[in-house]
């Protein structure tokens, strides 16, 4: 009866807990996005409400019916997909290489491989300022395009490196004795079986490159070329705080990240945990 | 002779082929080292030239000037403050982080619930890490107005009879972007110790259970021991990337008010885009760099200890 008992009561401790983790996490999104479905009069009404009389797709019809705001969507799934098919091919060429030779300086160019991870972006900023400038994309996509790589790239290869590590060097050699090249043995073998992996880098690199904000910032200059987290802030200076706006444009802002995750949130989890568990 | 000339023919022939082939890995490596020797090396070494210089960019010919920049920064109190900010925003935020991952990966992996139950509190709690710190940053600011939803909470249950001002605050607004960053990221430490717990083998526990171990025994002397590879590595990456944190602050305070939130980051973007001091916020950049590299290595060596 007693050990009945205090299972019971360590099941409702555990509901407890969850419920309060759930509100400390959950609450700020569940009322971000109920304050975009509000009027701008409405988002500090006294007292608050979650749901409002004035409950609208107002924010979302204005923010789609601007030009200039859909523009910065276009812009980040531009830069985000350039940047991803960039990553992953790029990526994939140097895990193979990795993962199936030995040759001079493999170790020093791990170590530069990995230690990259570990730079800090404003380190790189002002250099990137001045090479931008000098190479004359100072405001173009190529520039977002390149600097964003510098992170990404690196990831990927830790990546590939790791899935190509994972599967079997025979099945190589089985192609090898067909009479195929290297090159085949990659393209035709190990990429379609190292799909998820590719799934997984793919994601990670789409949502660093879409949520990247420094660099976006810095390297480009007219509207028409800004990203949307920098479109976001600009919102907030711009006008006196069109909040219900804002708040619009954040739910459509984190829709891609939000999606990805939750088509495949296997493929997410592995990617994000690969790279830190074992980097 | 004969025969002779033609081995030589041959070893040549086959040393050409053995260089052709040690060529292949750089041929496949080639796209990569070239961007990032562009992207990561070259900056790099461009930041620190720029570091000994009087002011590049802004000047049409920089004189070397040694480690004046350094002693300057060195010895300014704006970046002493910002130096303690960054200390006290990334201790705490690496803290807090470990303690809520760790206790949301706990409950997650409850077996007192349906597996149901738990996927759906997991996606919940996710939630925060798939934001973007733009996003994060107004999310925050809508919640903590002085007229926002936070305020009317604690008016309605008598913890304050005033508005607070959480953000532009001088004494609280270091704490609140501190607990911000905090709410962020906690997520990637559950995840990935969810996964590692996951993967703790269940007869550790029924055997240290059959001996006769209470609850907190089994936590102390089987979890924690198990987990504490993935902890040590999870917080020293933490502690490098909370270290660079500039979107957030930017968005939320921007380093005010008065400097009590200014971070190494946003300074150094500050002395580089608002006062046009390249050189200076190079050494600054350039310094950042270094702290961040001194707990890579030690990230190096754990990793190493951990496969060994």
């Amino acid at each position: 009866m007693t050990k009945k008992a205090s299972i019971r009561t360590a099941r409702l401790l555990v509901i407890l807990g969850l419920i309060l983790g759930a509100i400390f996490s959950g609450f700020p999104i569940l009322w971000m996005t109920a304050s975009s479905f509000k009027s701008n009069m409405e988002i500090f009404a006294f007292p608050p409400r979650l749901i409002t009389e004035s409950f609208s797709f107002n924010a979302y019809k204005v923010v789609l019916g601007d030009p200039e705001k859909r523009r910065f969507f276009l812009n980040s799934y531009l830069v985000s997909g350039l940047v991803t098919v960039l990553t992953l091919f790029v990526g994939t060429l140097a895990g193979y290489s990795f993962s199936r030779y030995k040759f001079r300086f493999k170790k020093a160019l791990n170590v530069i491989i990995i230690g990259v991870q570990a730079v800090p972006p404003i380190t790189l900023l002002i250099p990137y300022f001045s090479l931008i400038v000098m190479l004359k994309l100072y405001n173009t996509y190529a520039a977002l395009v390149l600097t964003y790589m510098v992170f990404t790239l690196s990831y990927a290869i830790i990546m590939m490196t790791g899935y190509f590590n994972t599967l079997p060097r025979e099945l190589d050699e089985a192609v090898l004795i067909d009479g195929g090249s290297r090159f085949m043995a990659l393209w035709r073998v190990l990429v379609p079986i190292a799909l998820p992996g590719m799934v997984a880098t793919g994601i990670y690199t789409f949502m660093l490159a879409w949520n990247e904000f420094l660099f976006a910032l810095t390297l480009t200059k007219t509207i028409d070329m800004r990203t949307v987290p920098v479109g976001i802030q600009m919102l907030m200076g711009q006008h006196s705080y069109e909040w219900n706006e804002m708040m619009a444009m954040s739910v459509l802002g984190c829709l891609p990240v939000l999606i990805l995750y939750l088509f495949f949130q296997r493929y997410f989890m592995a990617g994000m945990t690969a790279g830190s568990v074992k980097g | 002779m004969i025969a002779e000339k033609q081995m030589t023919h041959r070893s040549k022939k086959r040393s050409l082929r053995n260089i052709f082939i040690g060529l292949v890995p750089f041929a496949y490596l080639s796209p990569s080292i070239l961007l990032l020797s562009v992207l990561a090396i070259l900056p790099i070494a461009m930041v620190f030239r720029y570091s000994l210089m009087n002011n590049v960019i802004m000047e049409k010919n920089p004189v070397f000037v040694g480690f004046a920049n350094y002693a300057k920064l060195l010895s300014d109190e704006v970046f002493h403050k910002a130096f303690a900010n960054t200390m006290y925003f990334t201790a705490m935020s690496v803290i807090f982080h470990l303690i809520l991952g760790l206790g949301f990966a706990l409950l997650l992996n409850t077996k007192l619930l349906p597996q149901m139950t738990r996927a759906i509190f997991r996606v919940i709690y996710v939630l925060p890490w798939v934001f973007t710190a733009t996003i994060i940053a107004i999310l925050w600011r809508l919640l903590l107005n002085p007229n926002g939803v936070i305020n009317y909470l604690i008016l309605v249950s008598g913890l304050s009879s005033e508005k607070i001002e959480w953000l532009s605050s001088k004494e609280l607004a270091l704490h609140t972007v501190t607990f911000i960053n905090i709410w962020s990221g906690y997520p990637f430490y559950m995840v990935s110790l969810l996964a590692g717990l996951q993967g703790i083998p269940g007869e550790y526990y029924e055997a240290a259970t059959i001996d006769g171990a209470n609850g907190r025994q089994l936590f102390r002397y089987i979890t924690l021991p198990q987990l504490k590879p993935i902890i040590l590595s999870l917080a020293m990456l933490d502690f490098i990337w909370t270290m660079h944190q500039f979107t957030l602050i930017w968005m939320t305070t921007g380093g005010g008010p008065l400097r009590v939130t200014e971070m190494l980051s946003t300074l150094t973007y500050k002395l580089a885009f608002s006062s046009y001091k390249f050189s200076q916020a190079s050494a600054s950049a350039f310094i950042i760099l270094a702290l961040s590299l001194i707990v890579a290595l030690f990230y190096v060596r754990q990793q190493r200890a951990t496969d060994d």
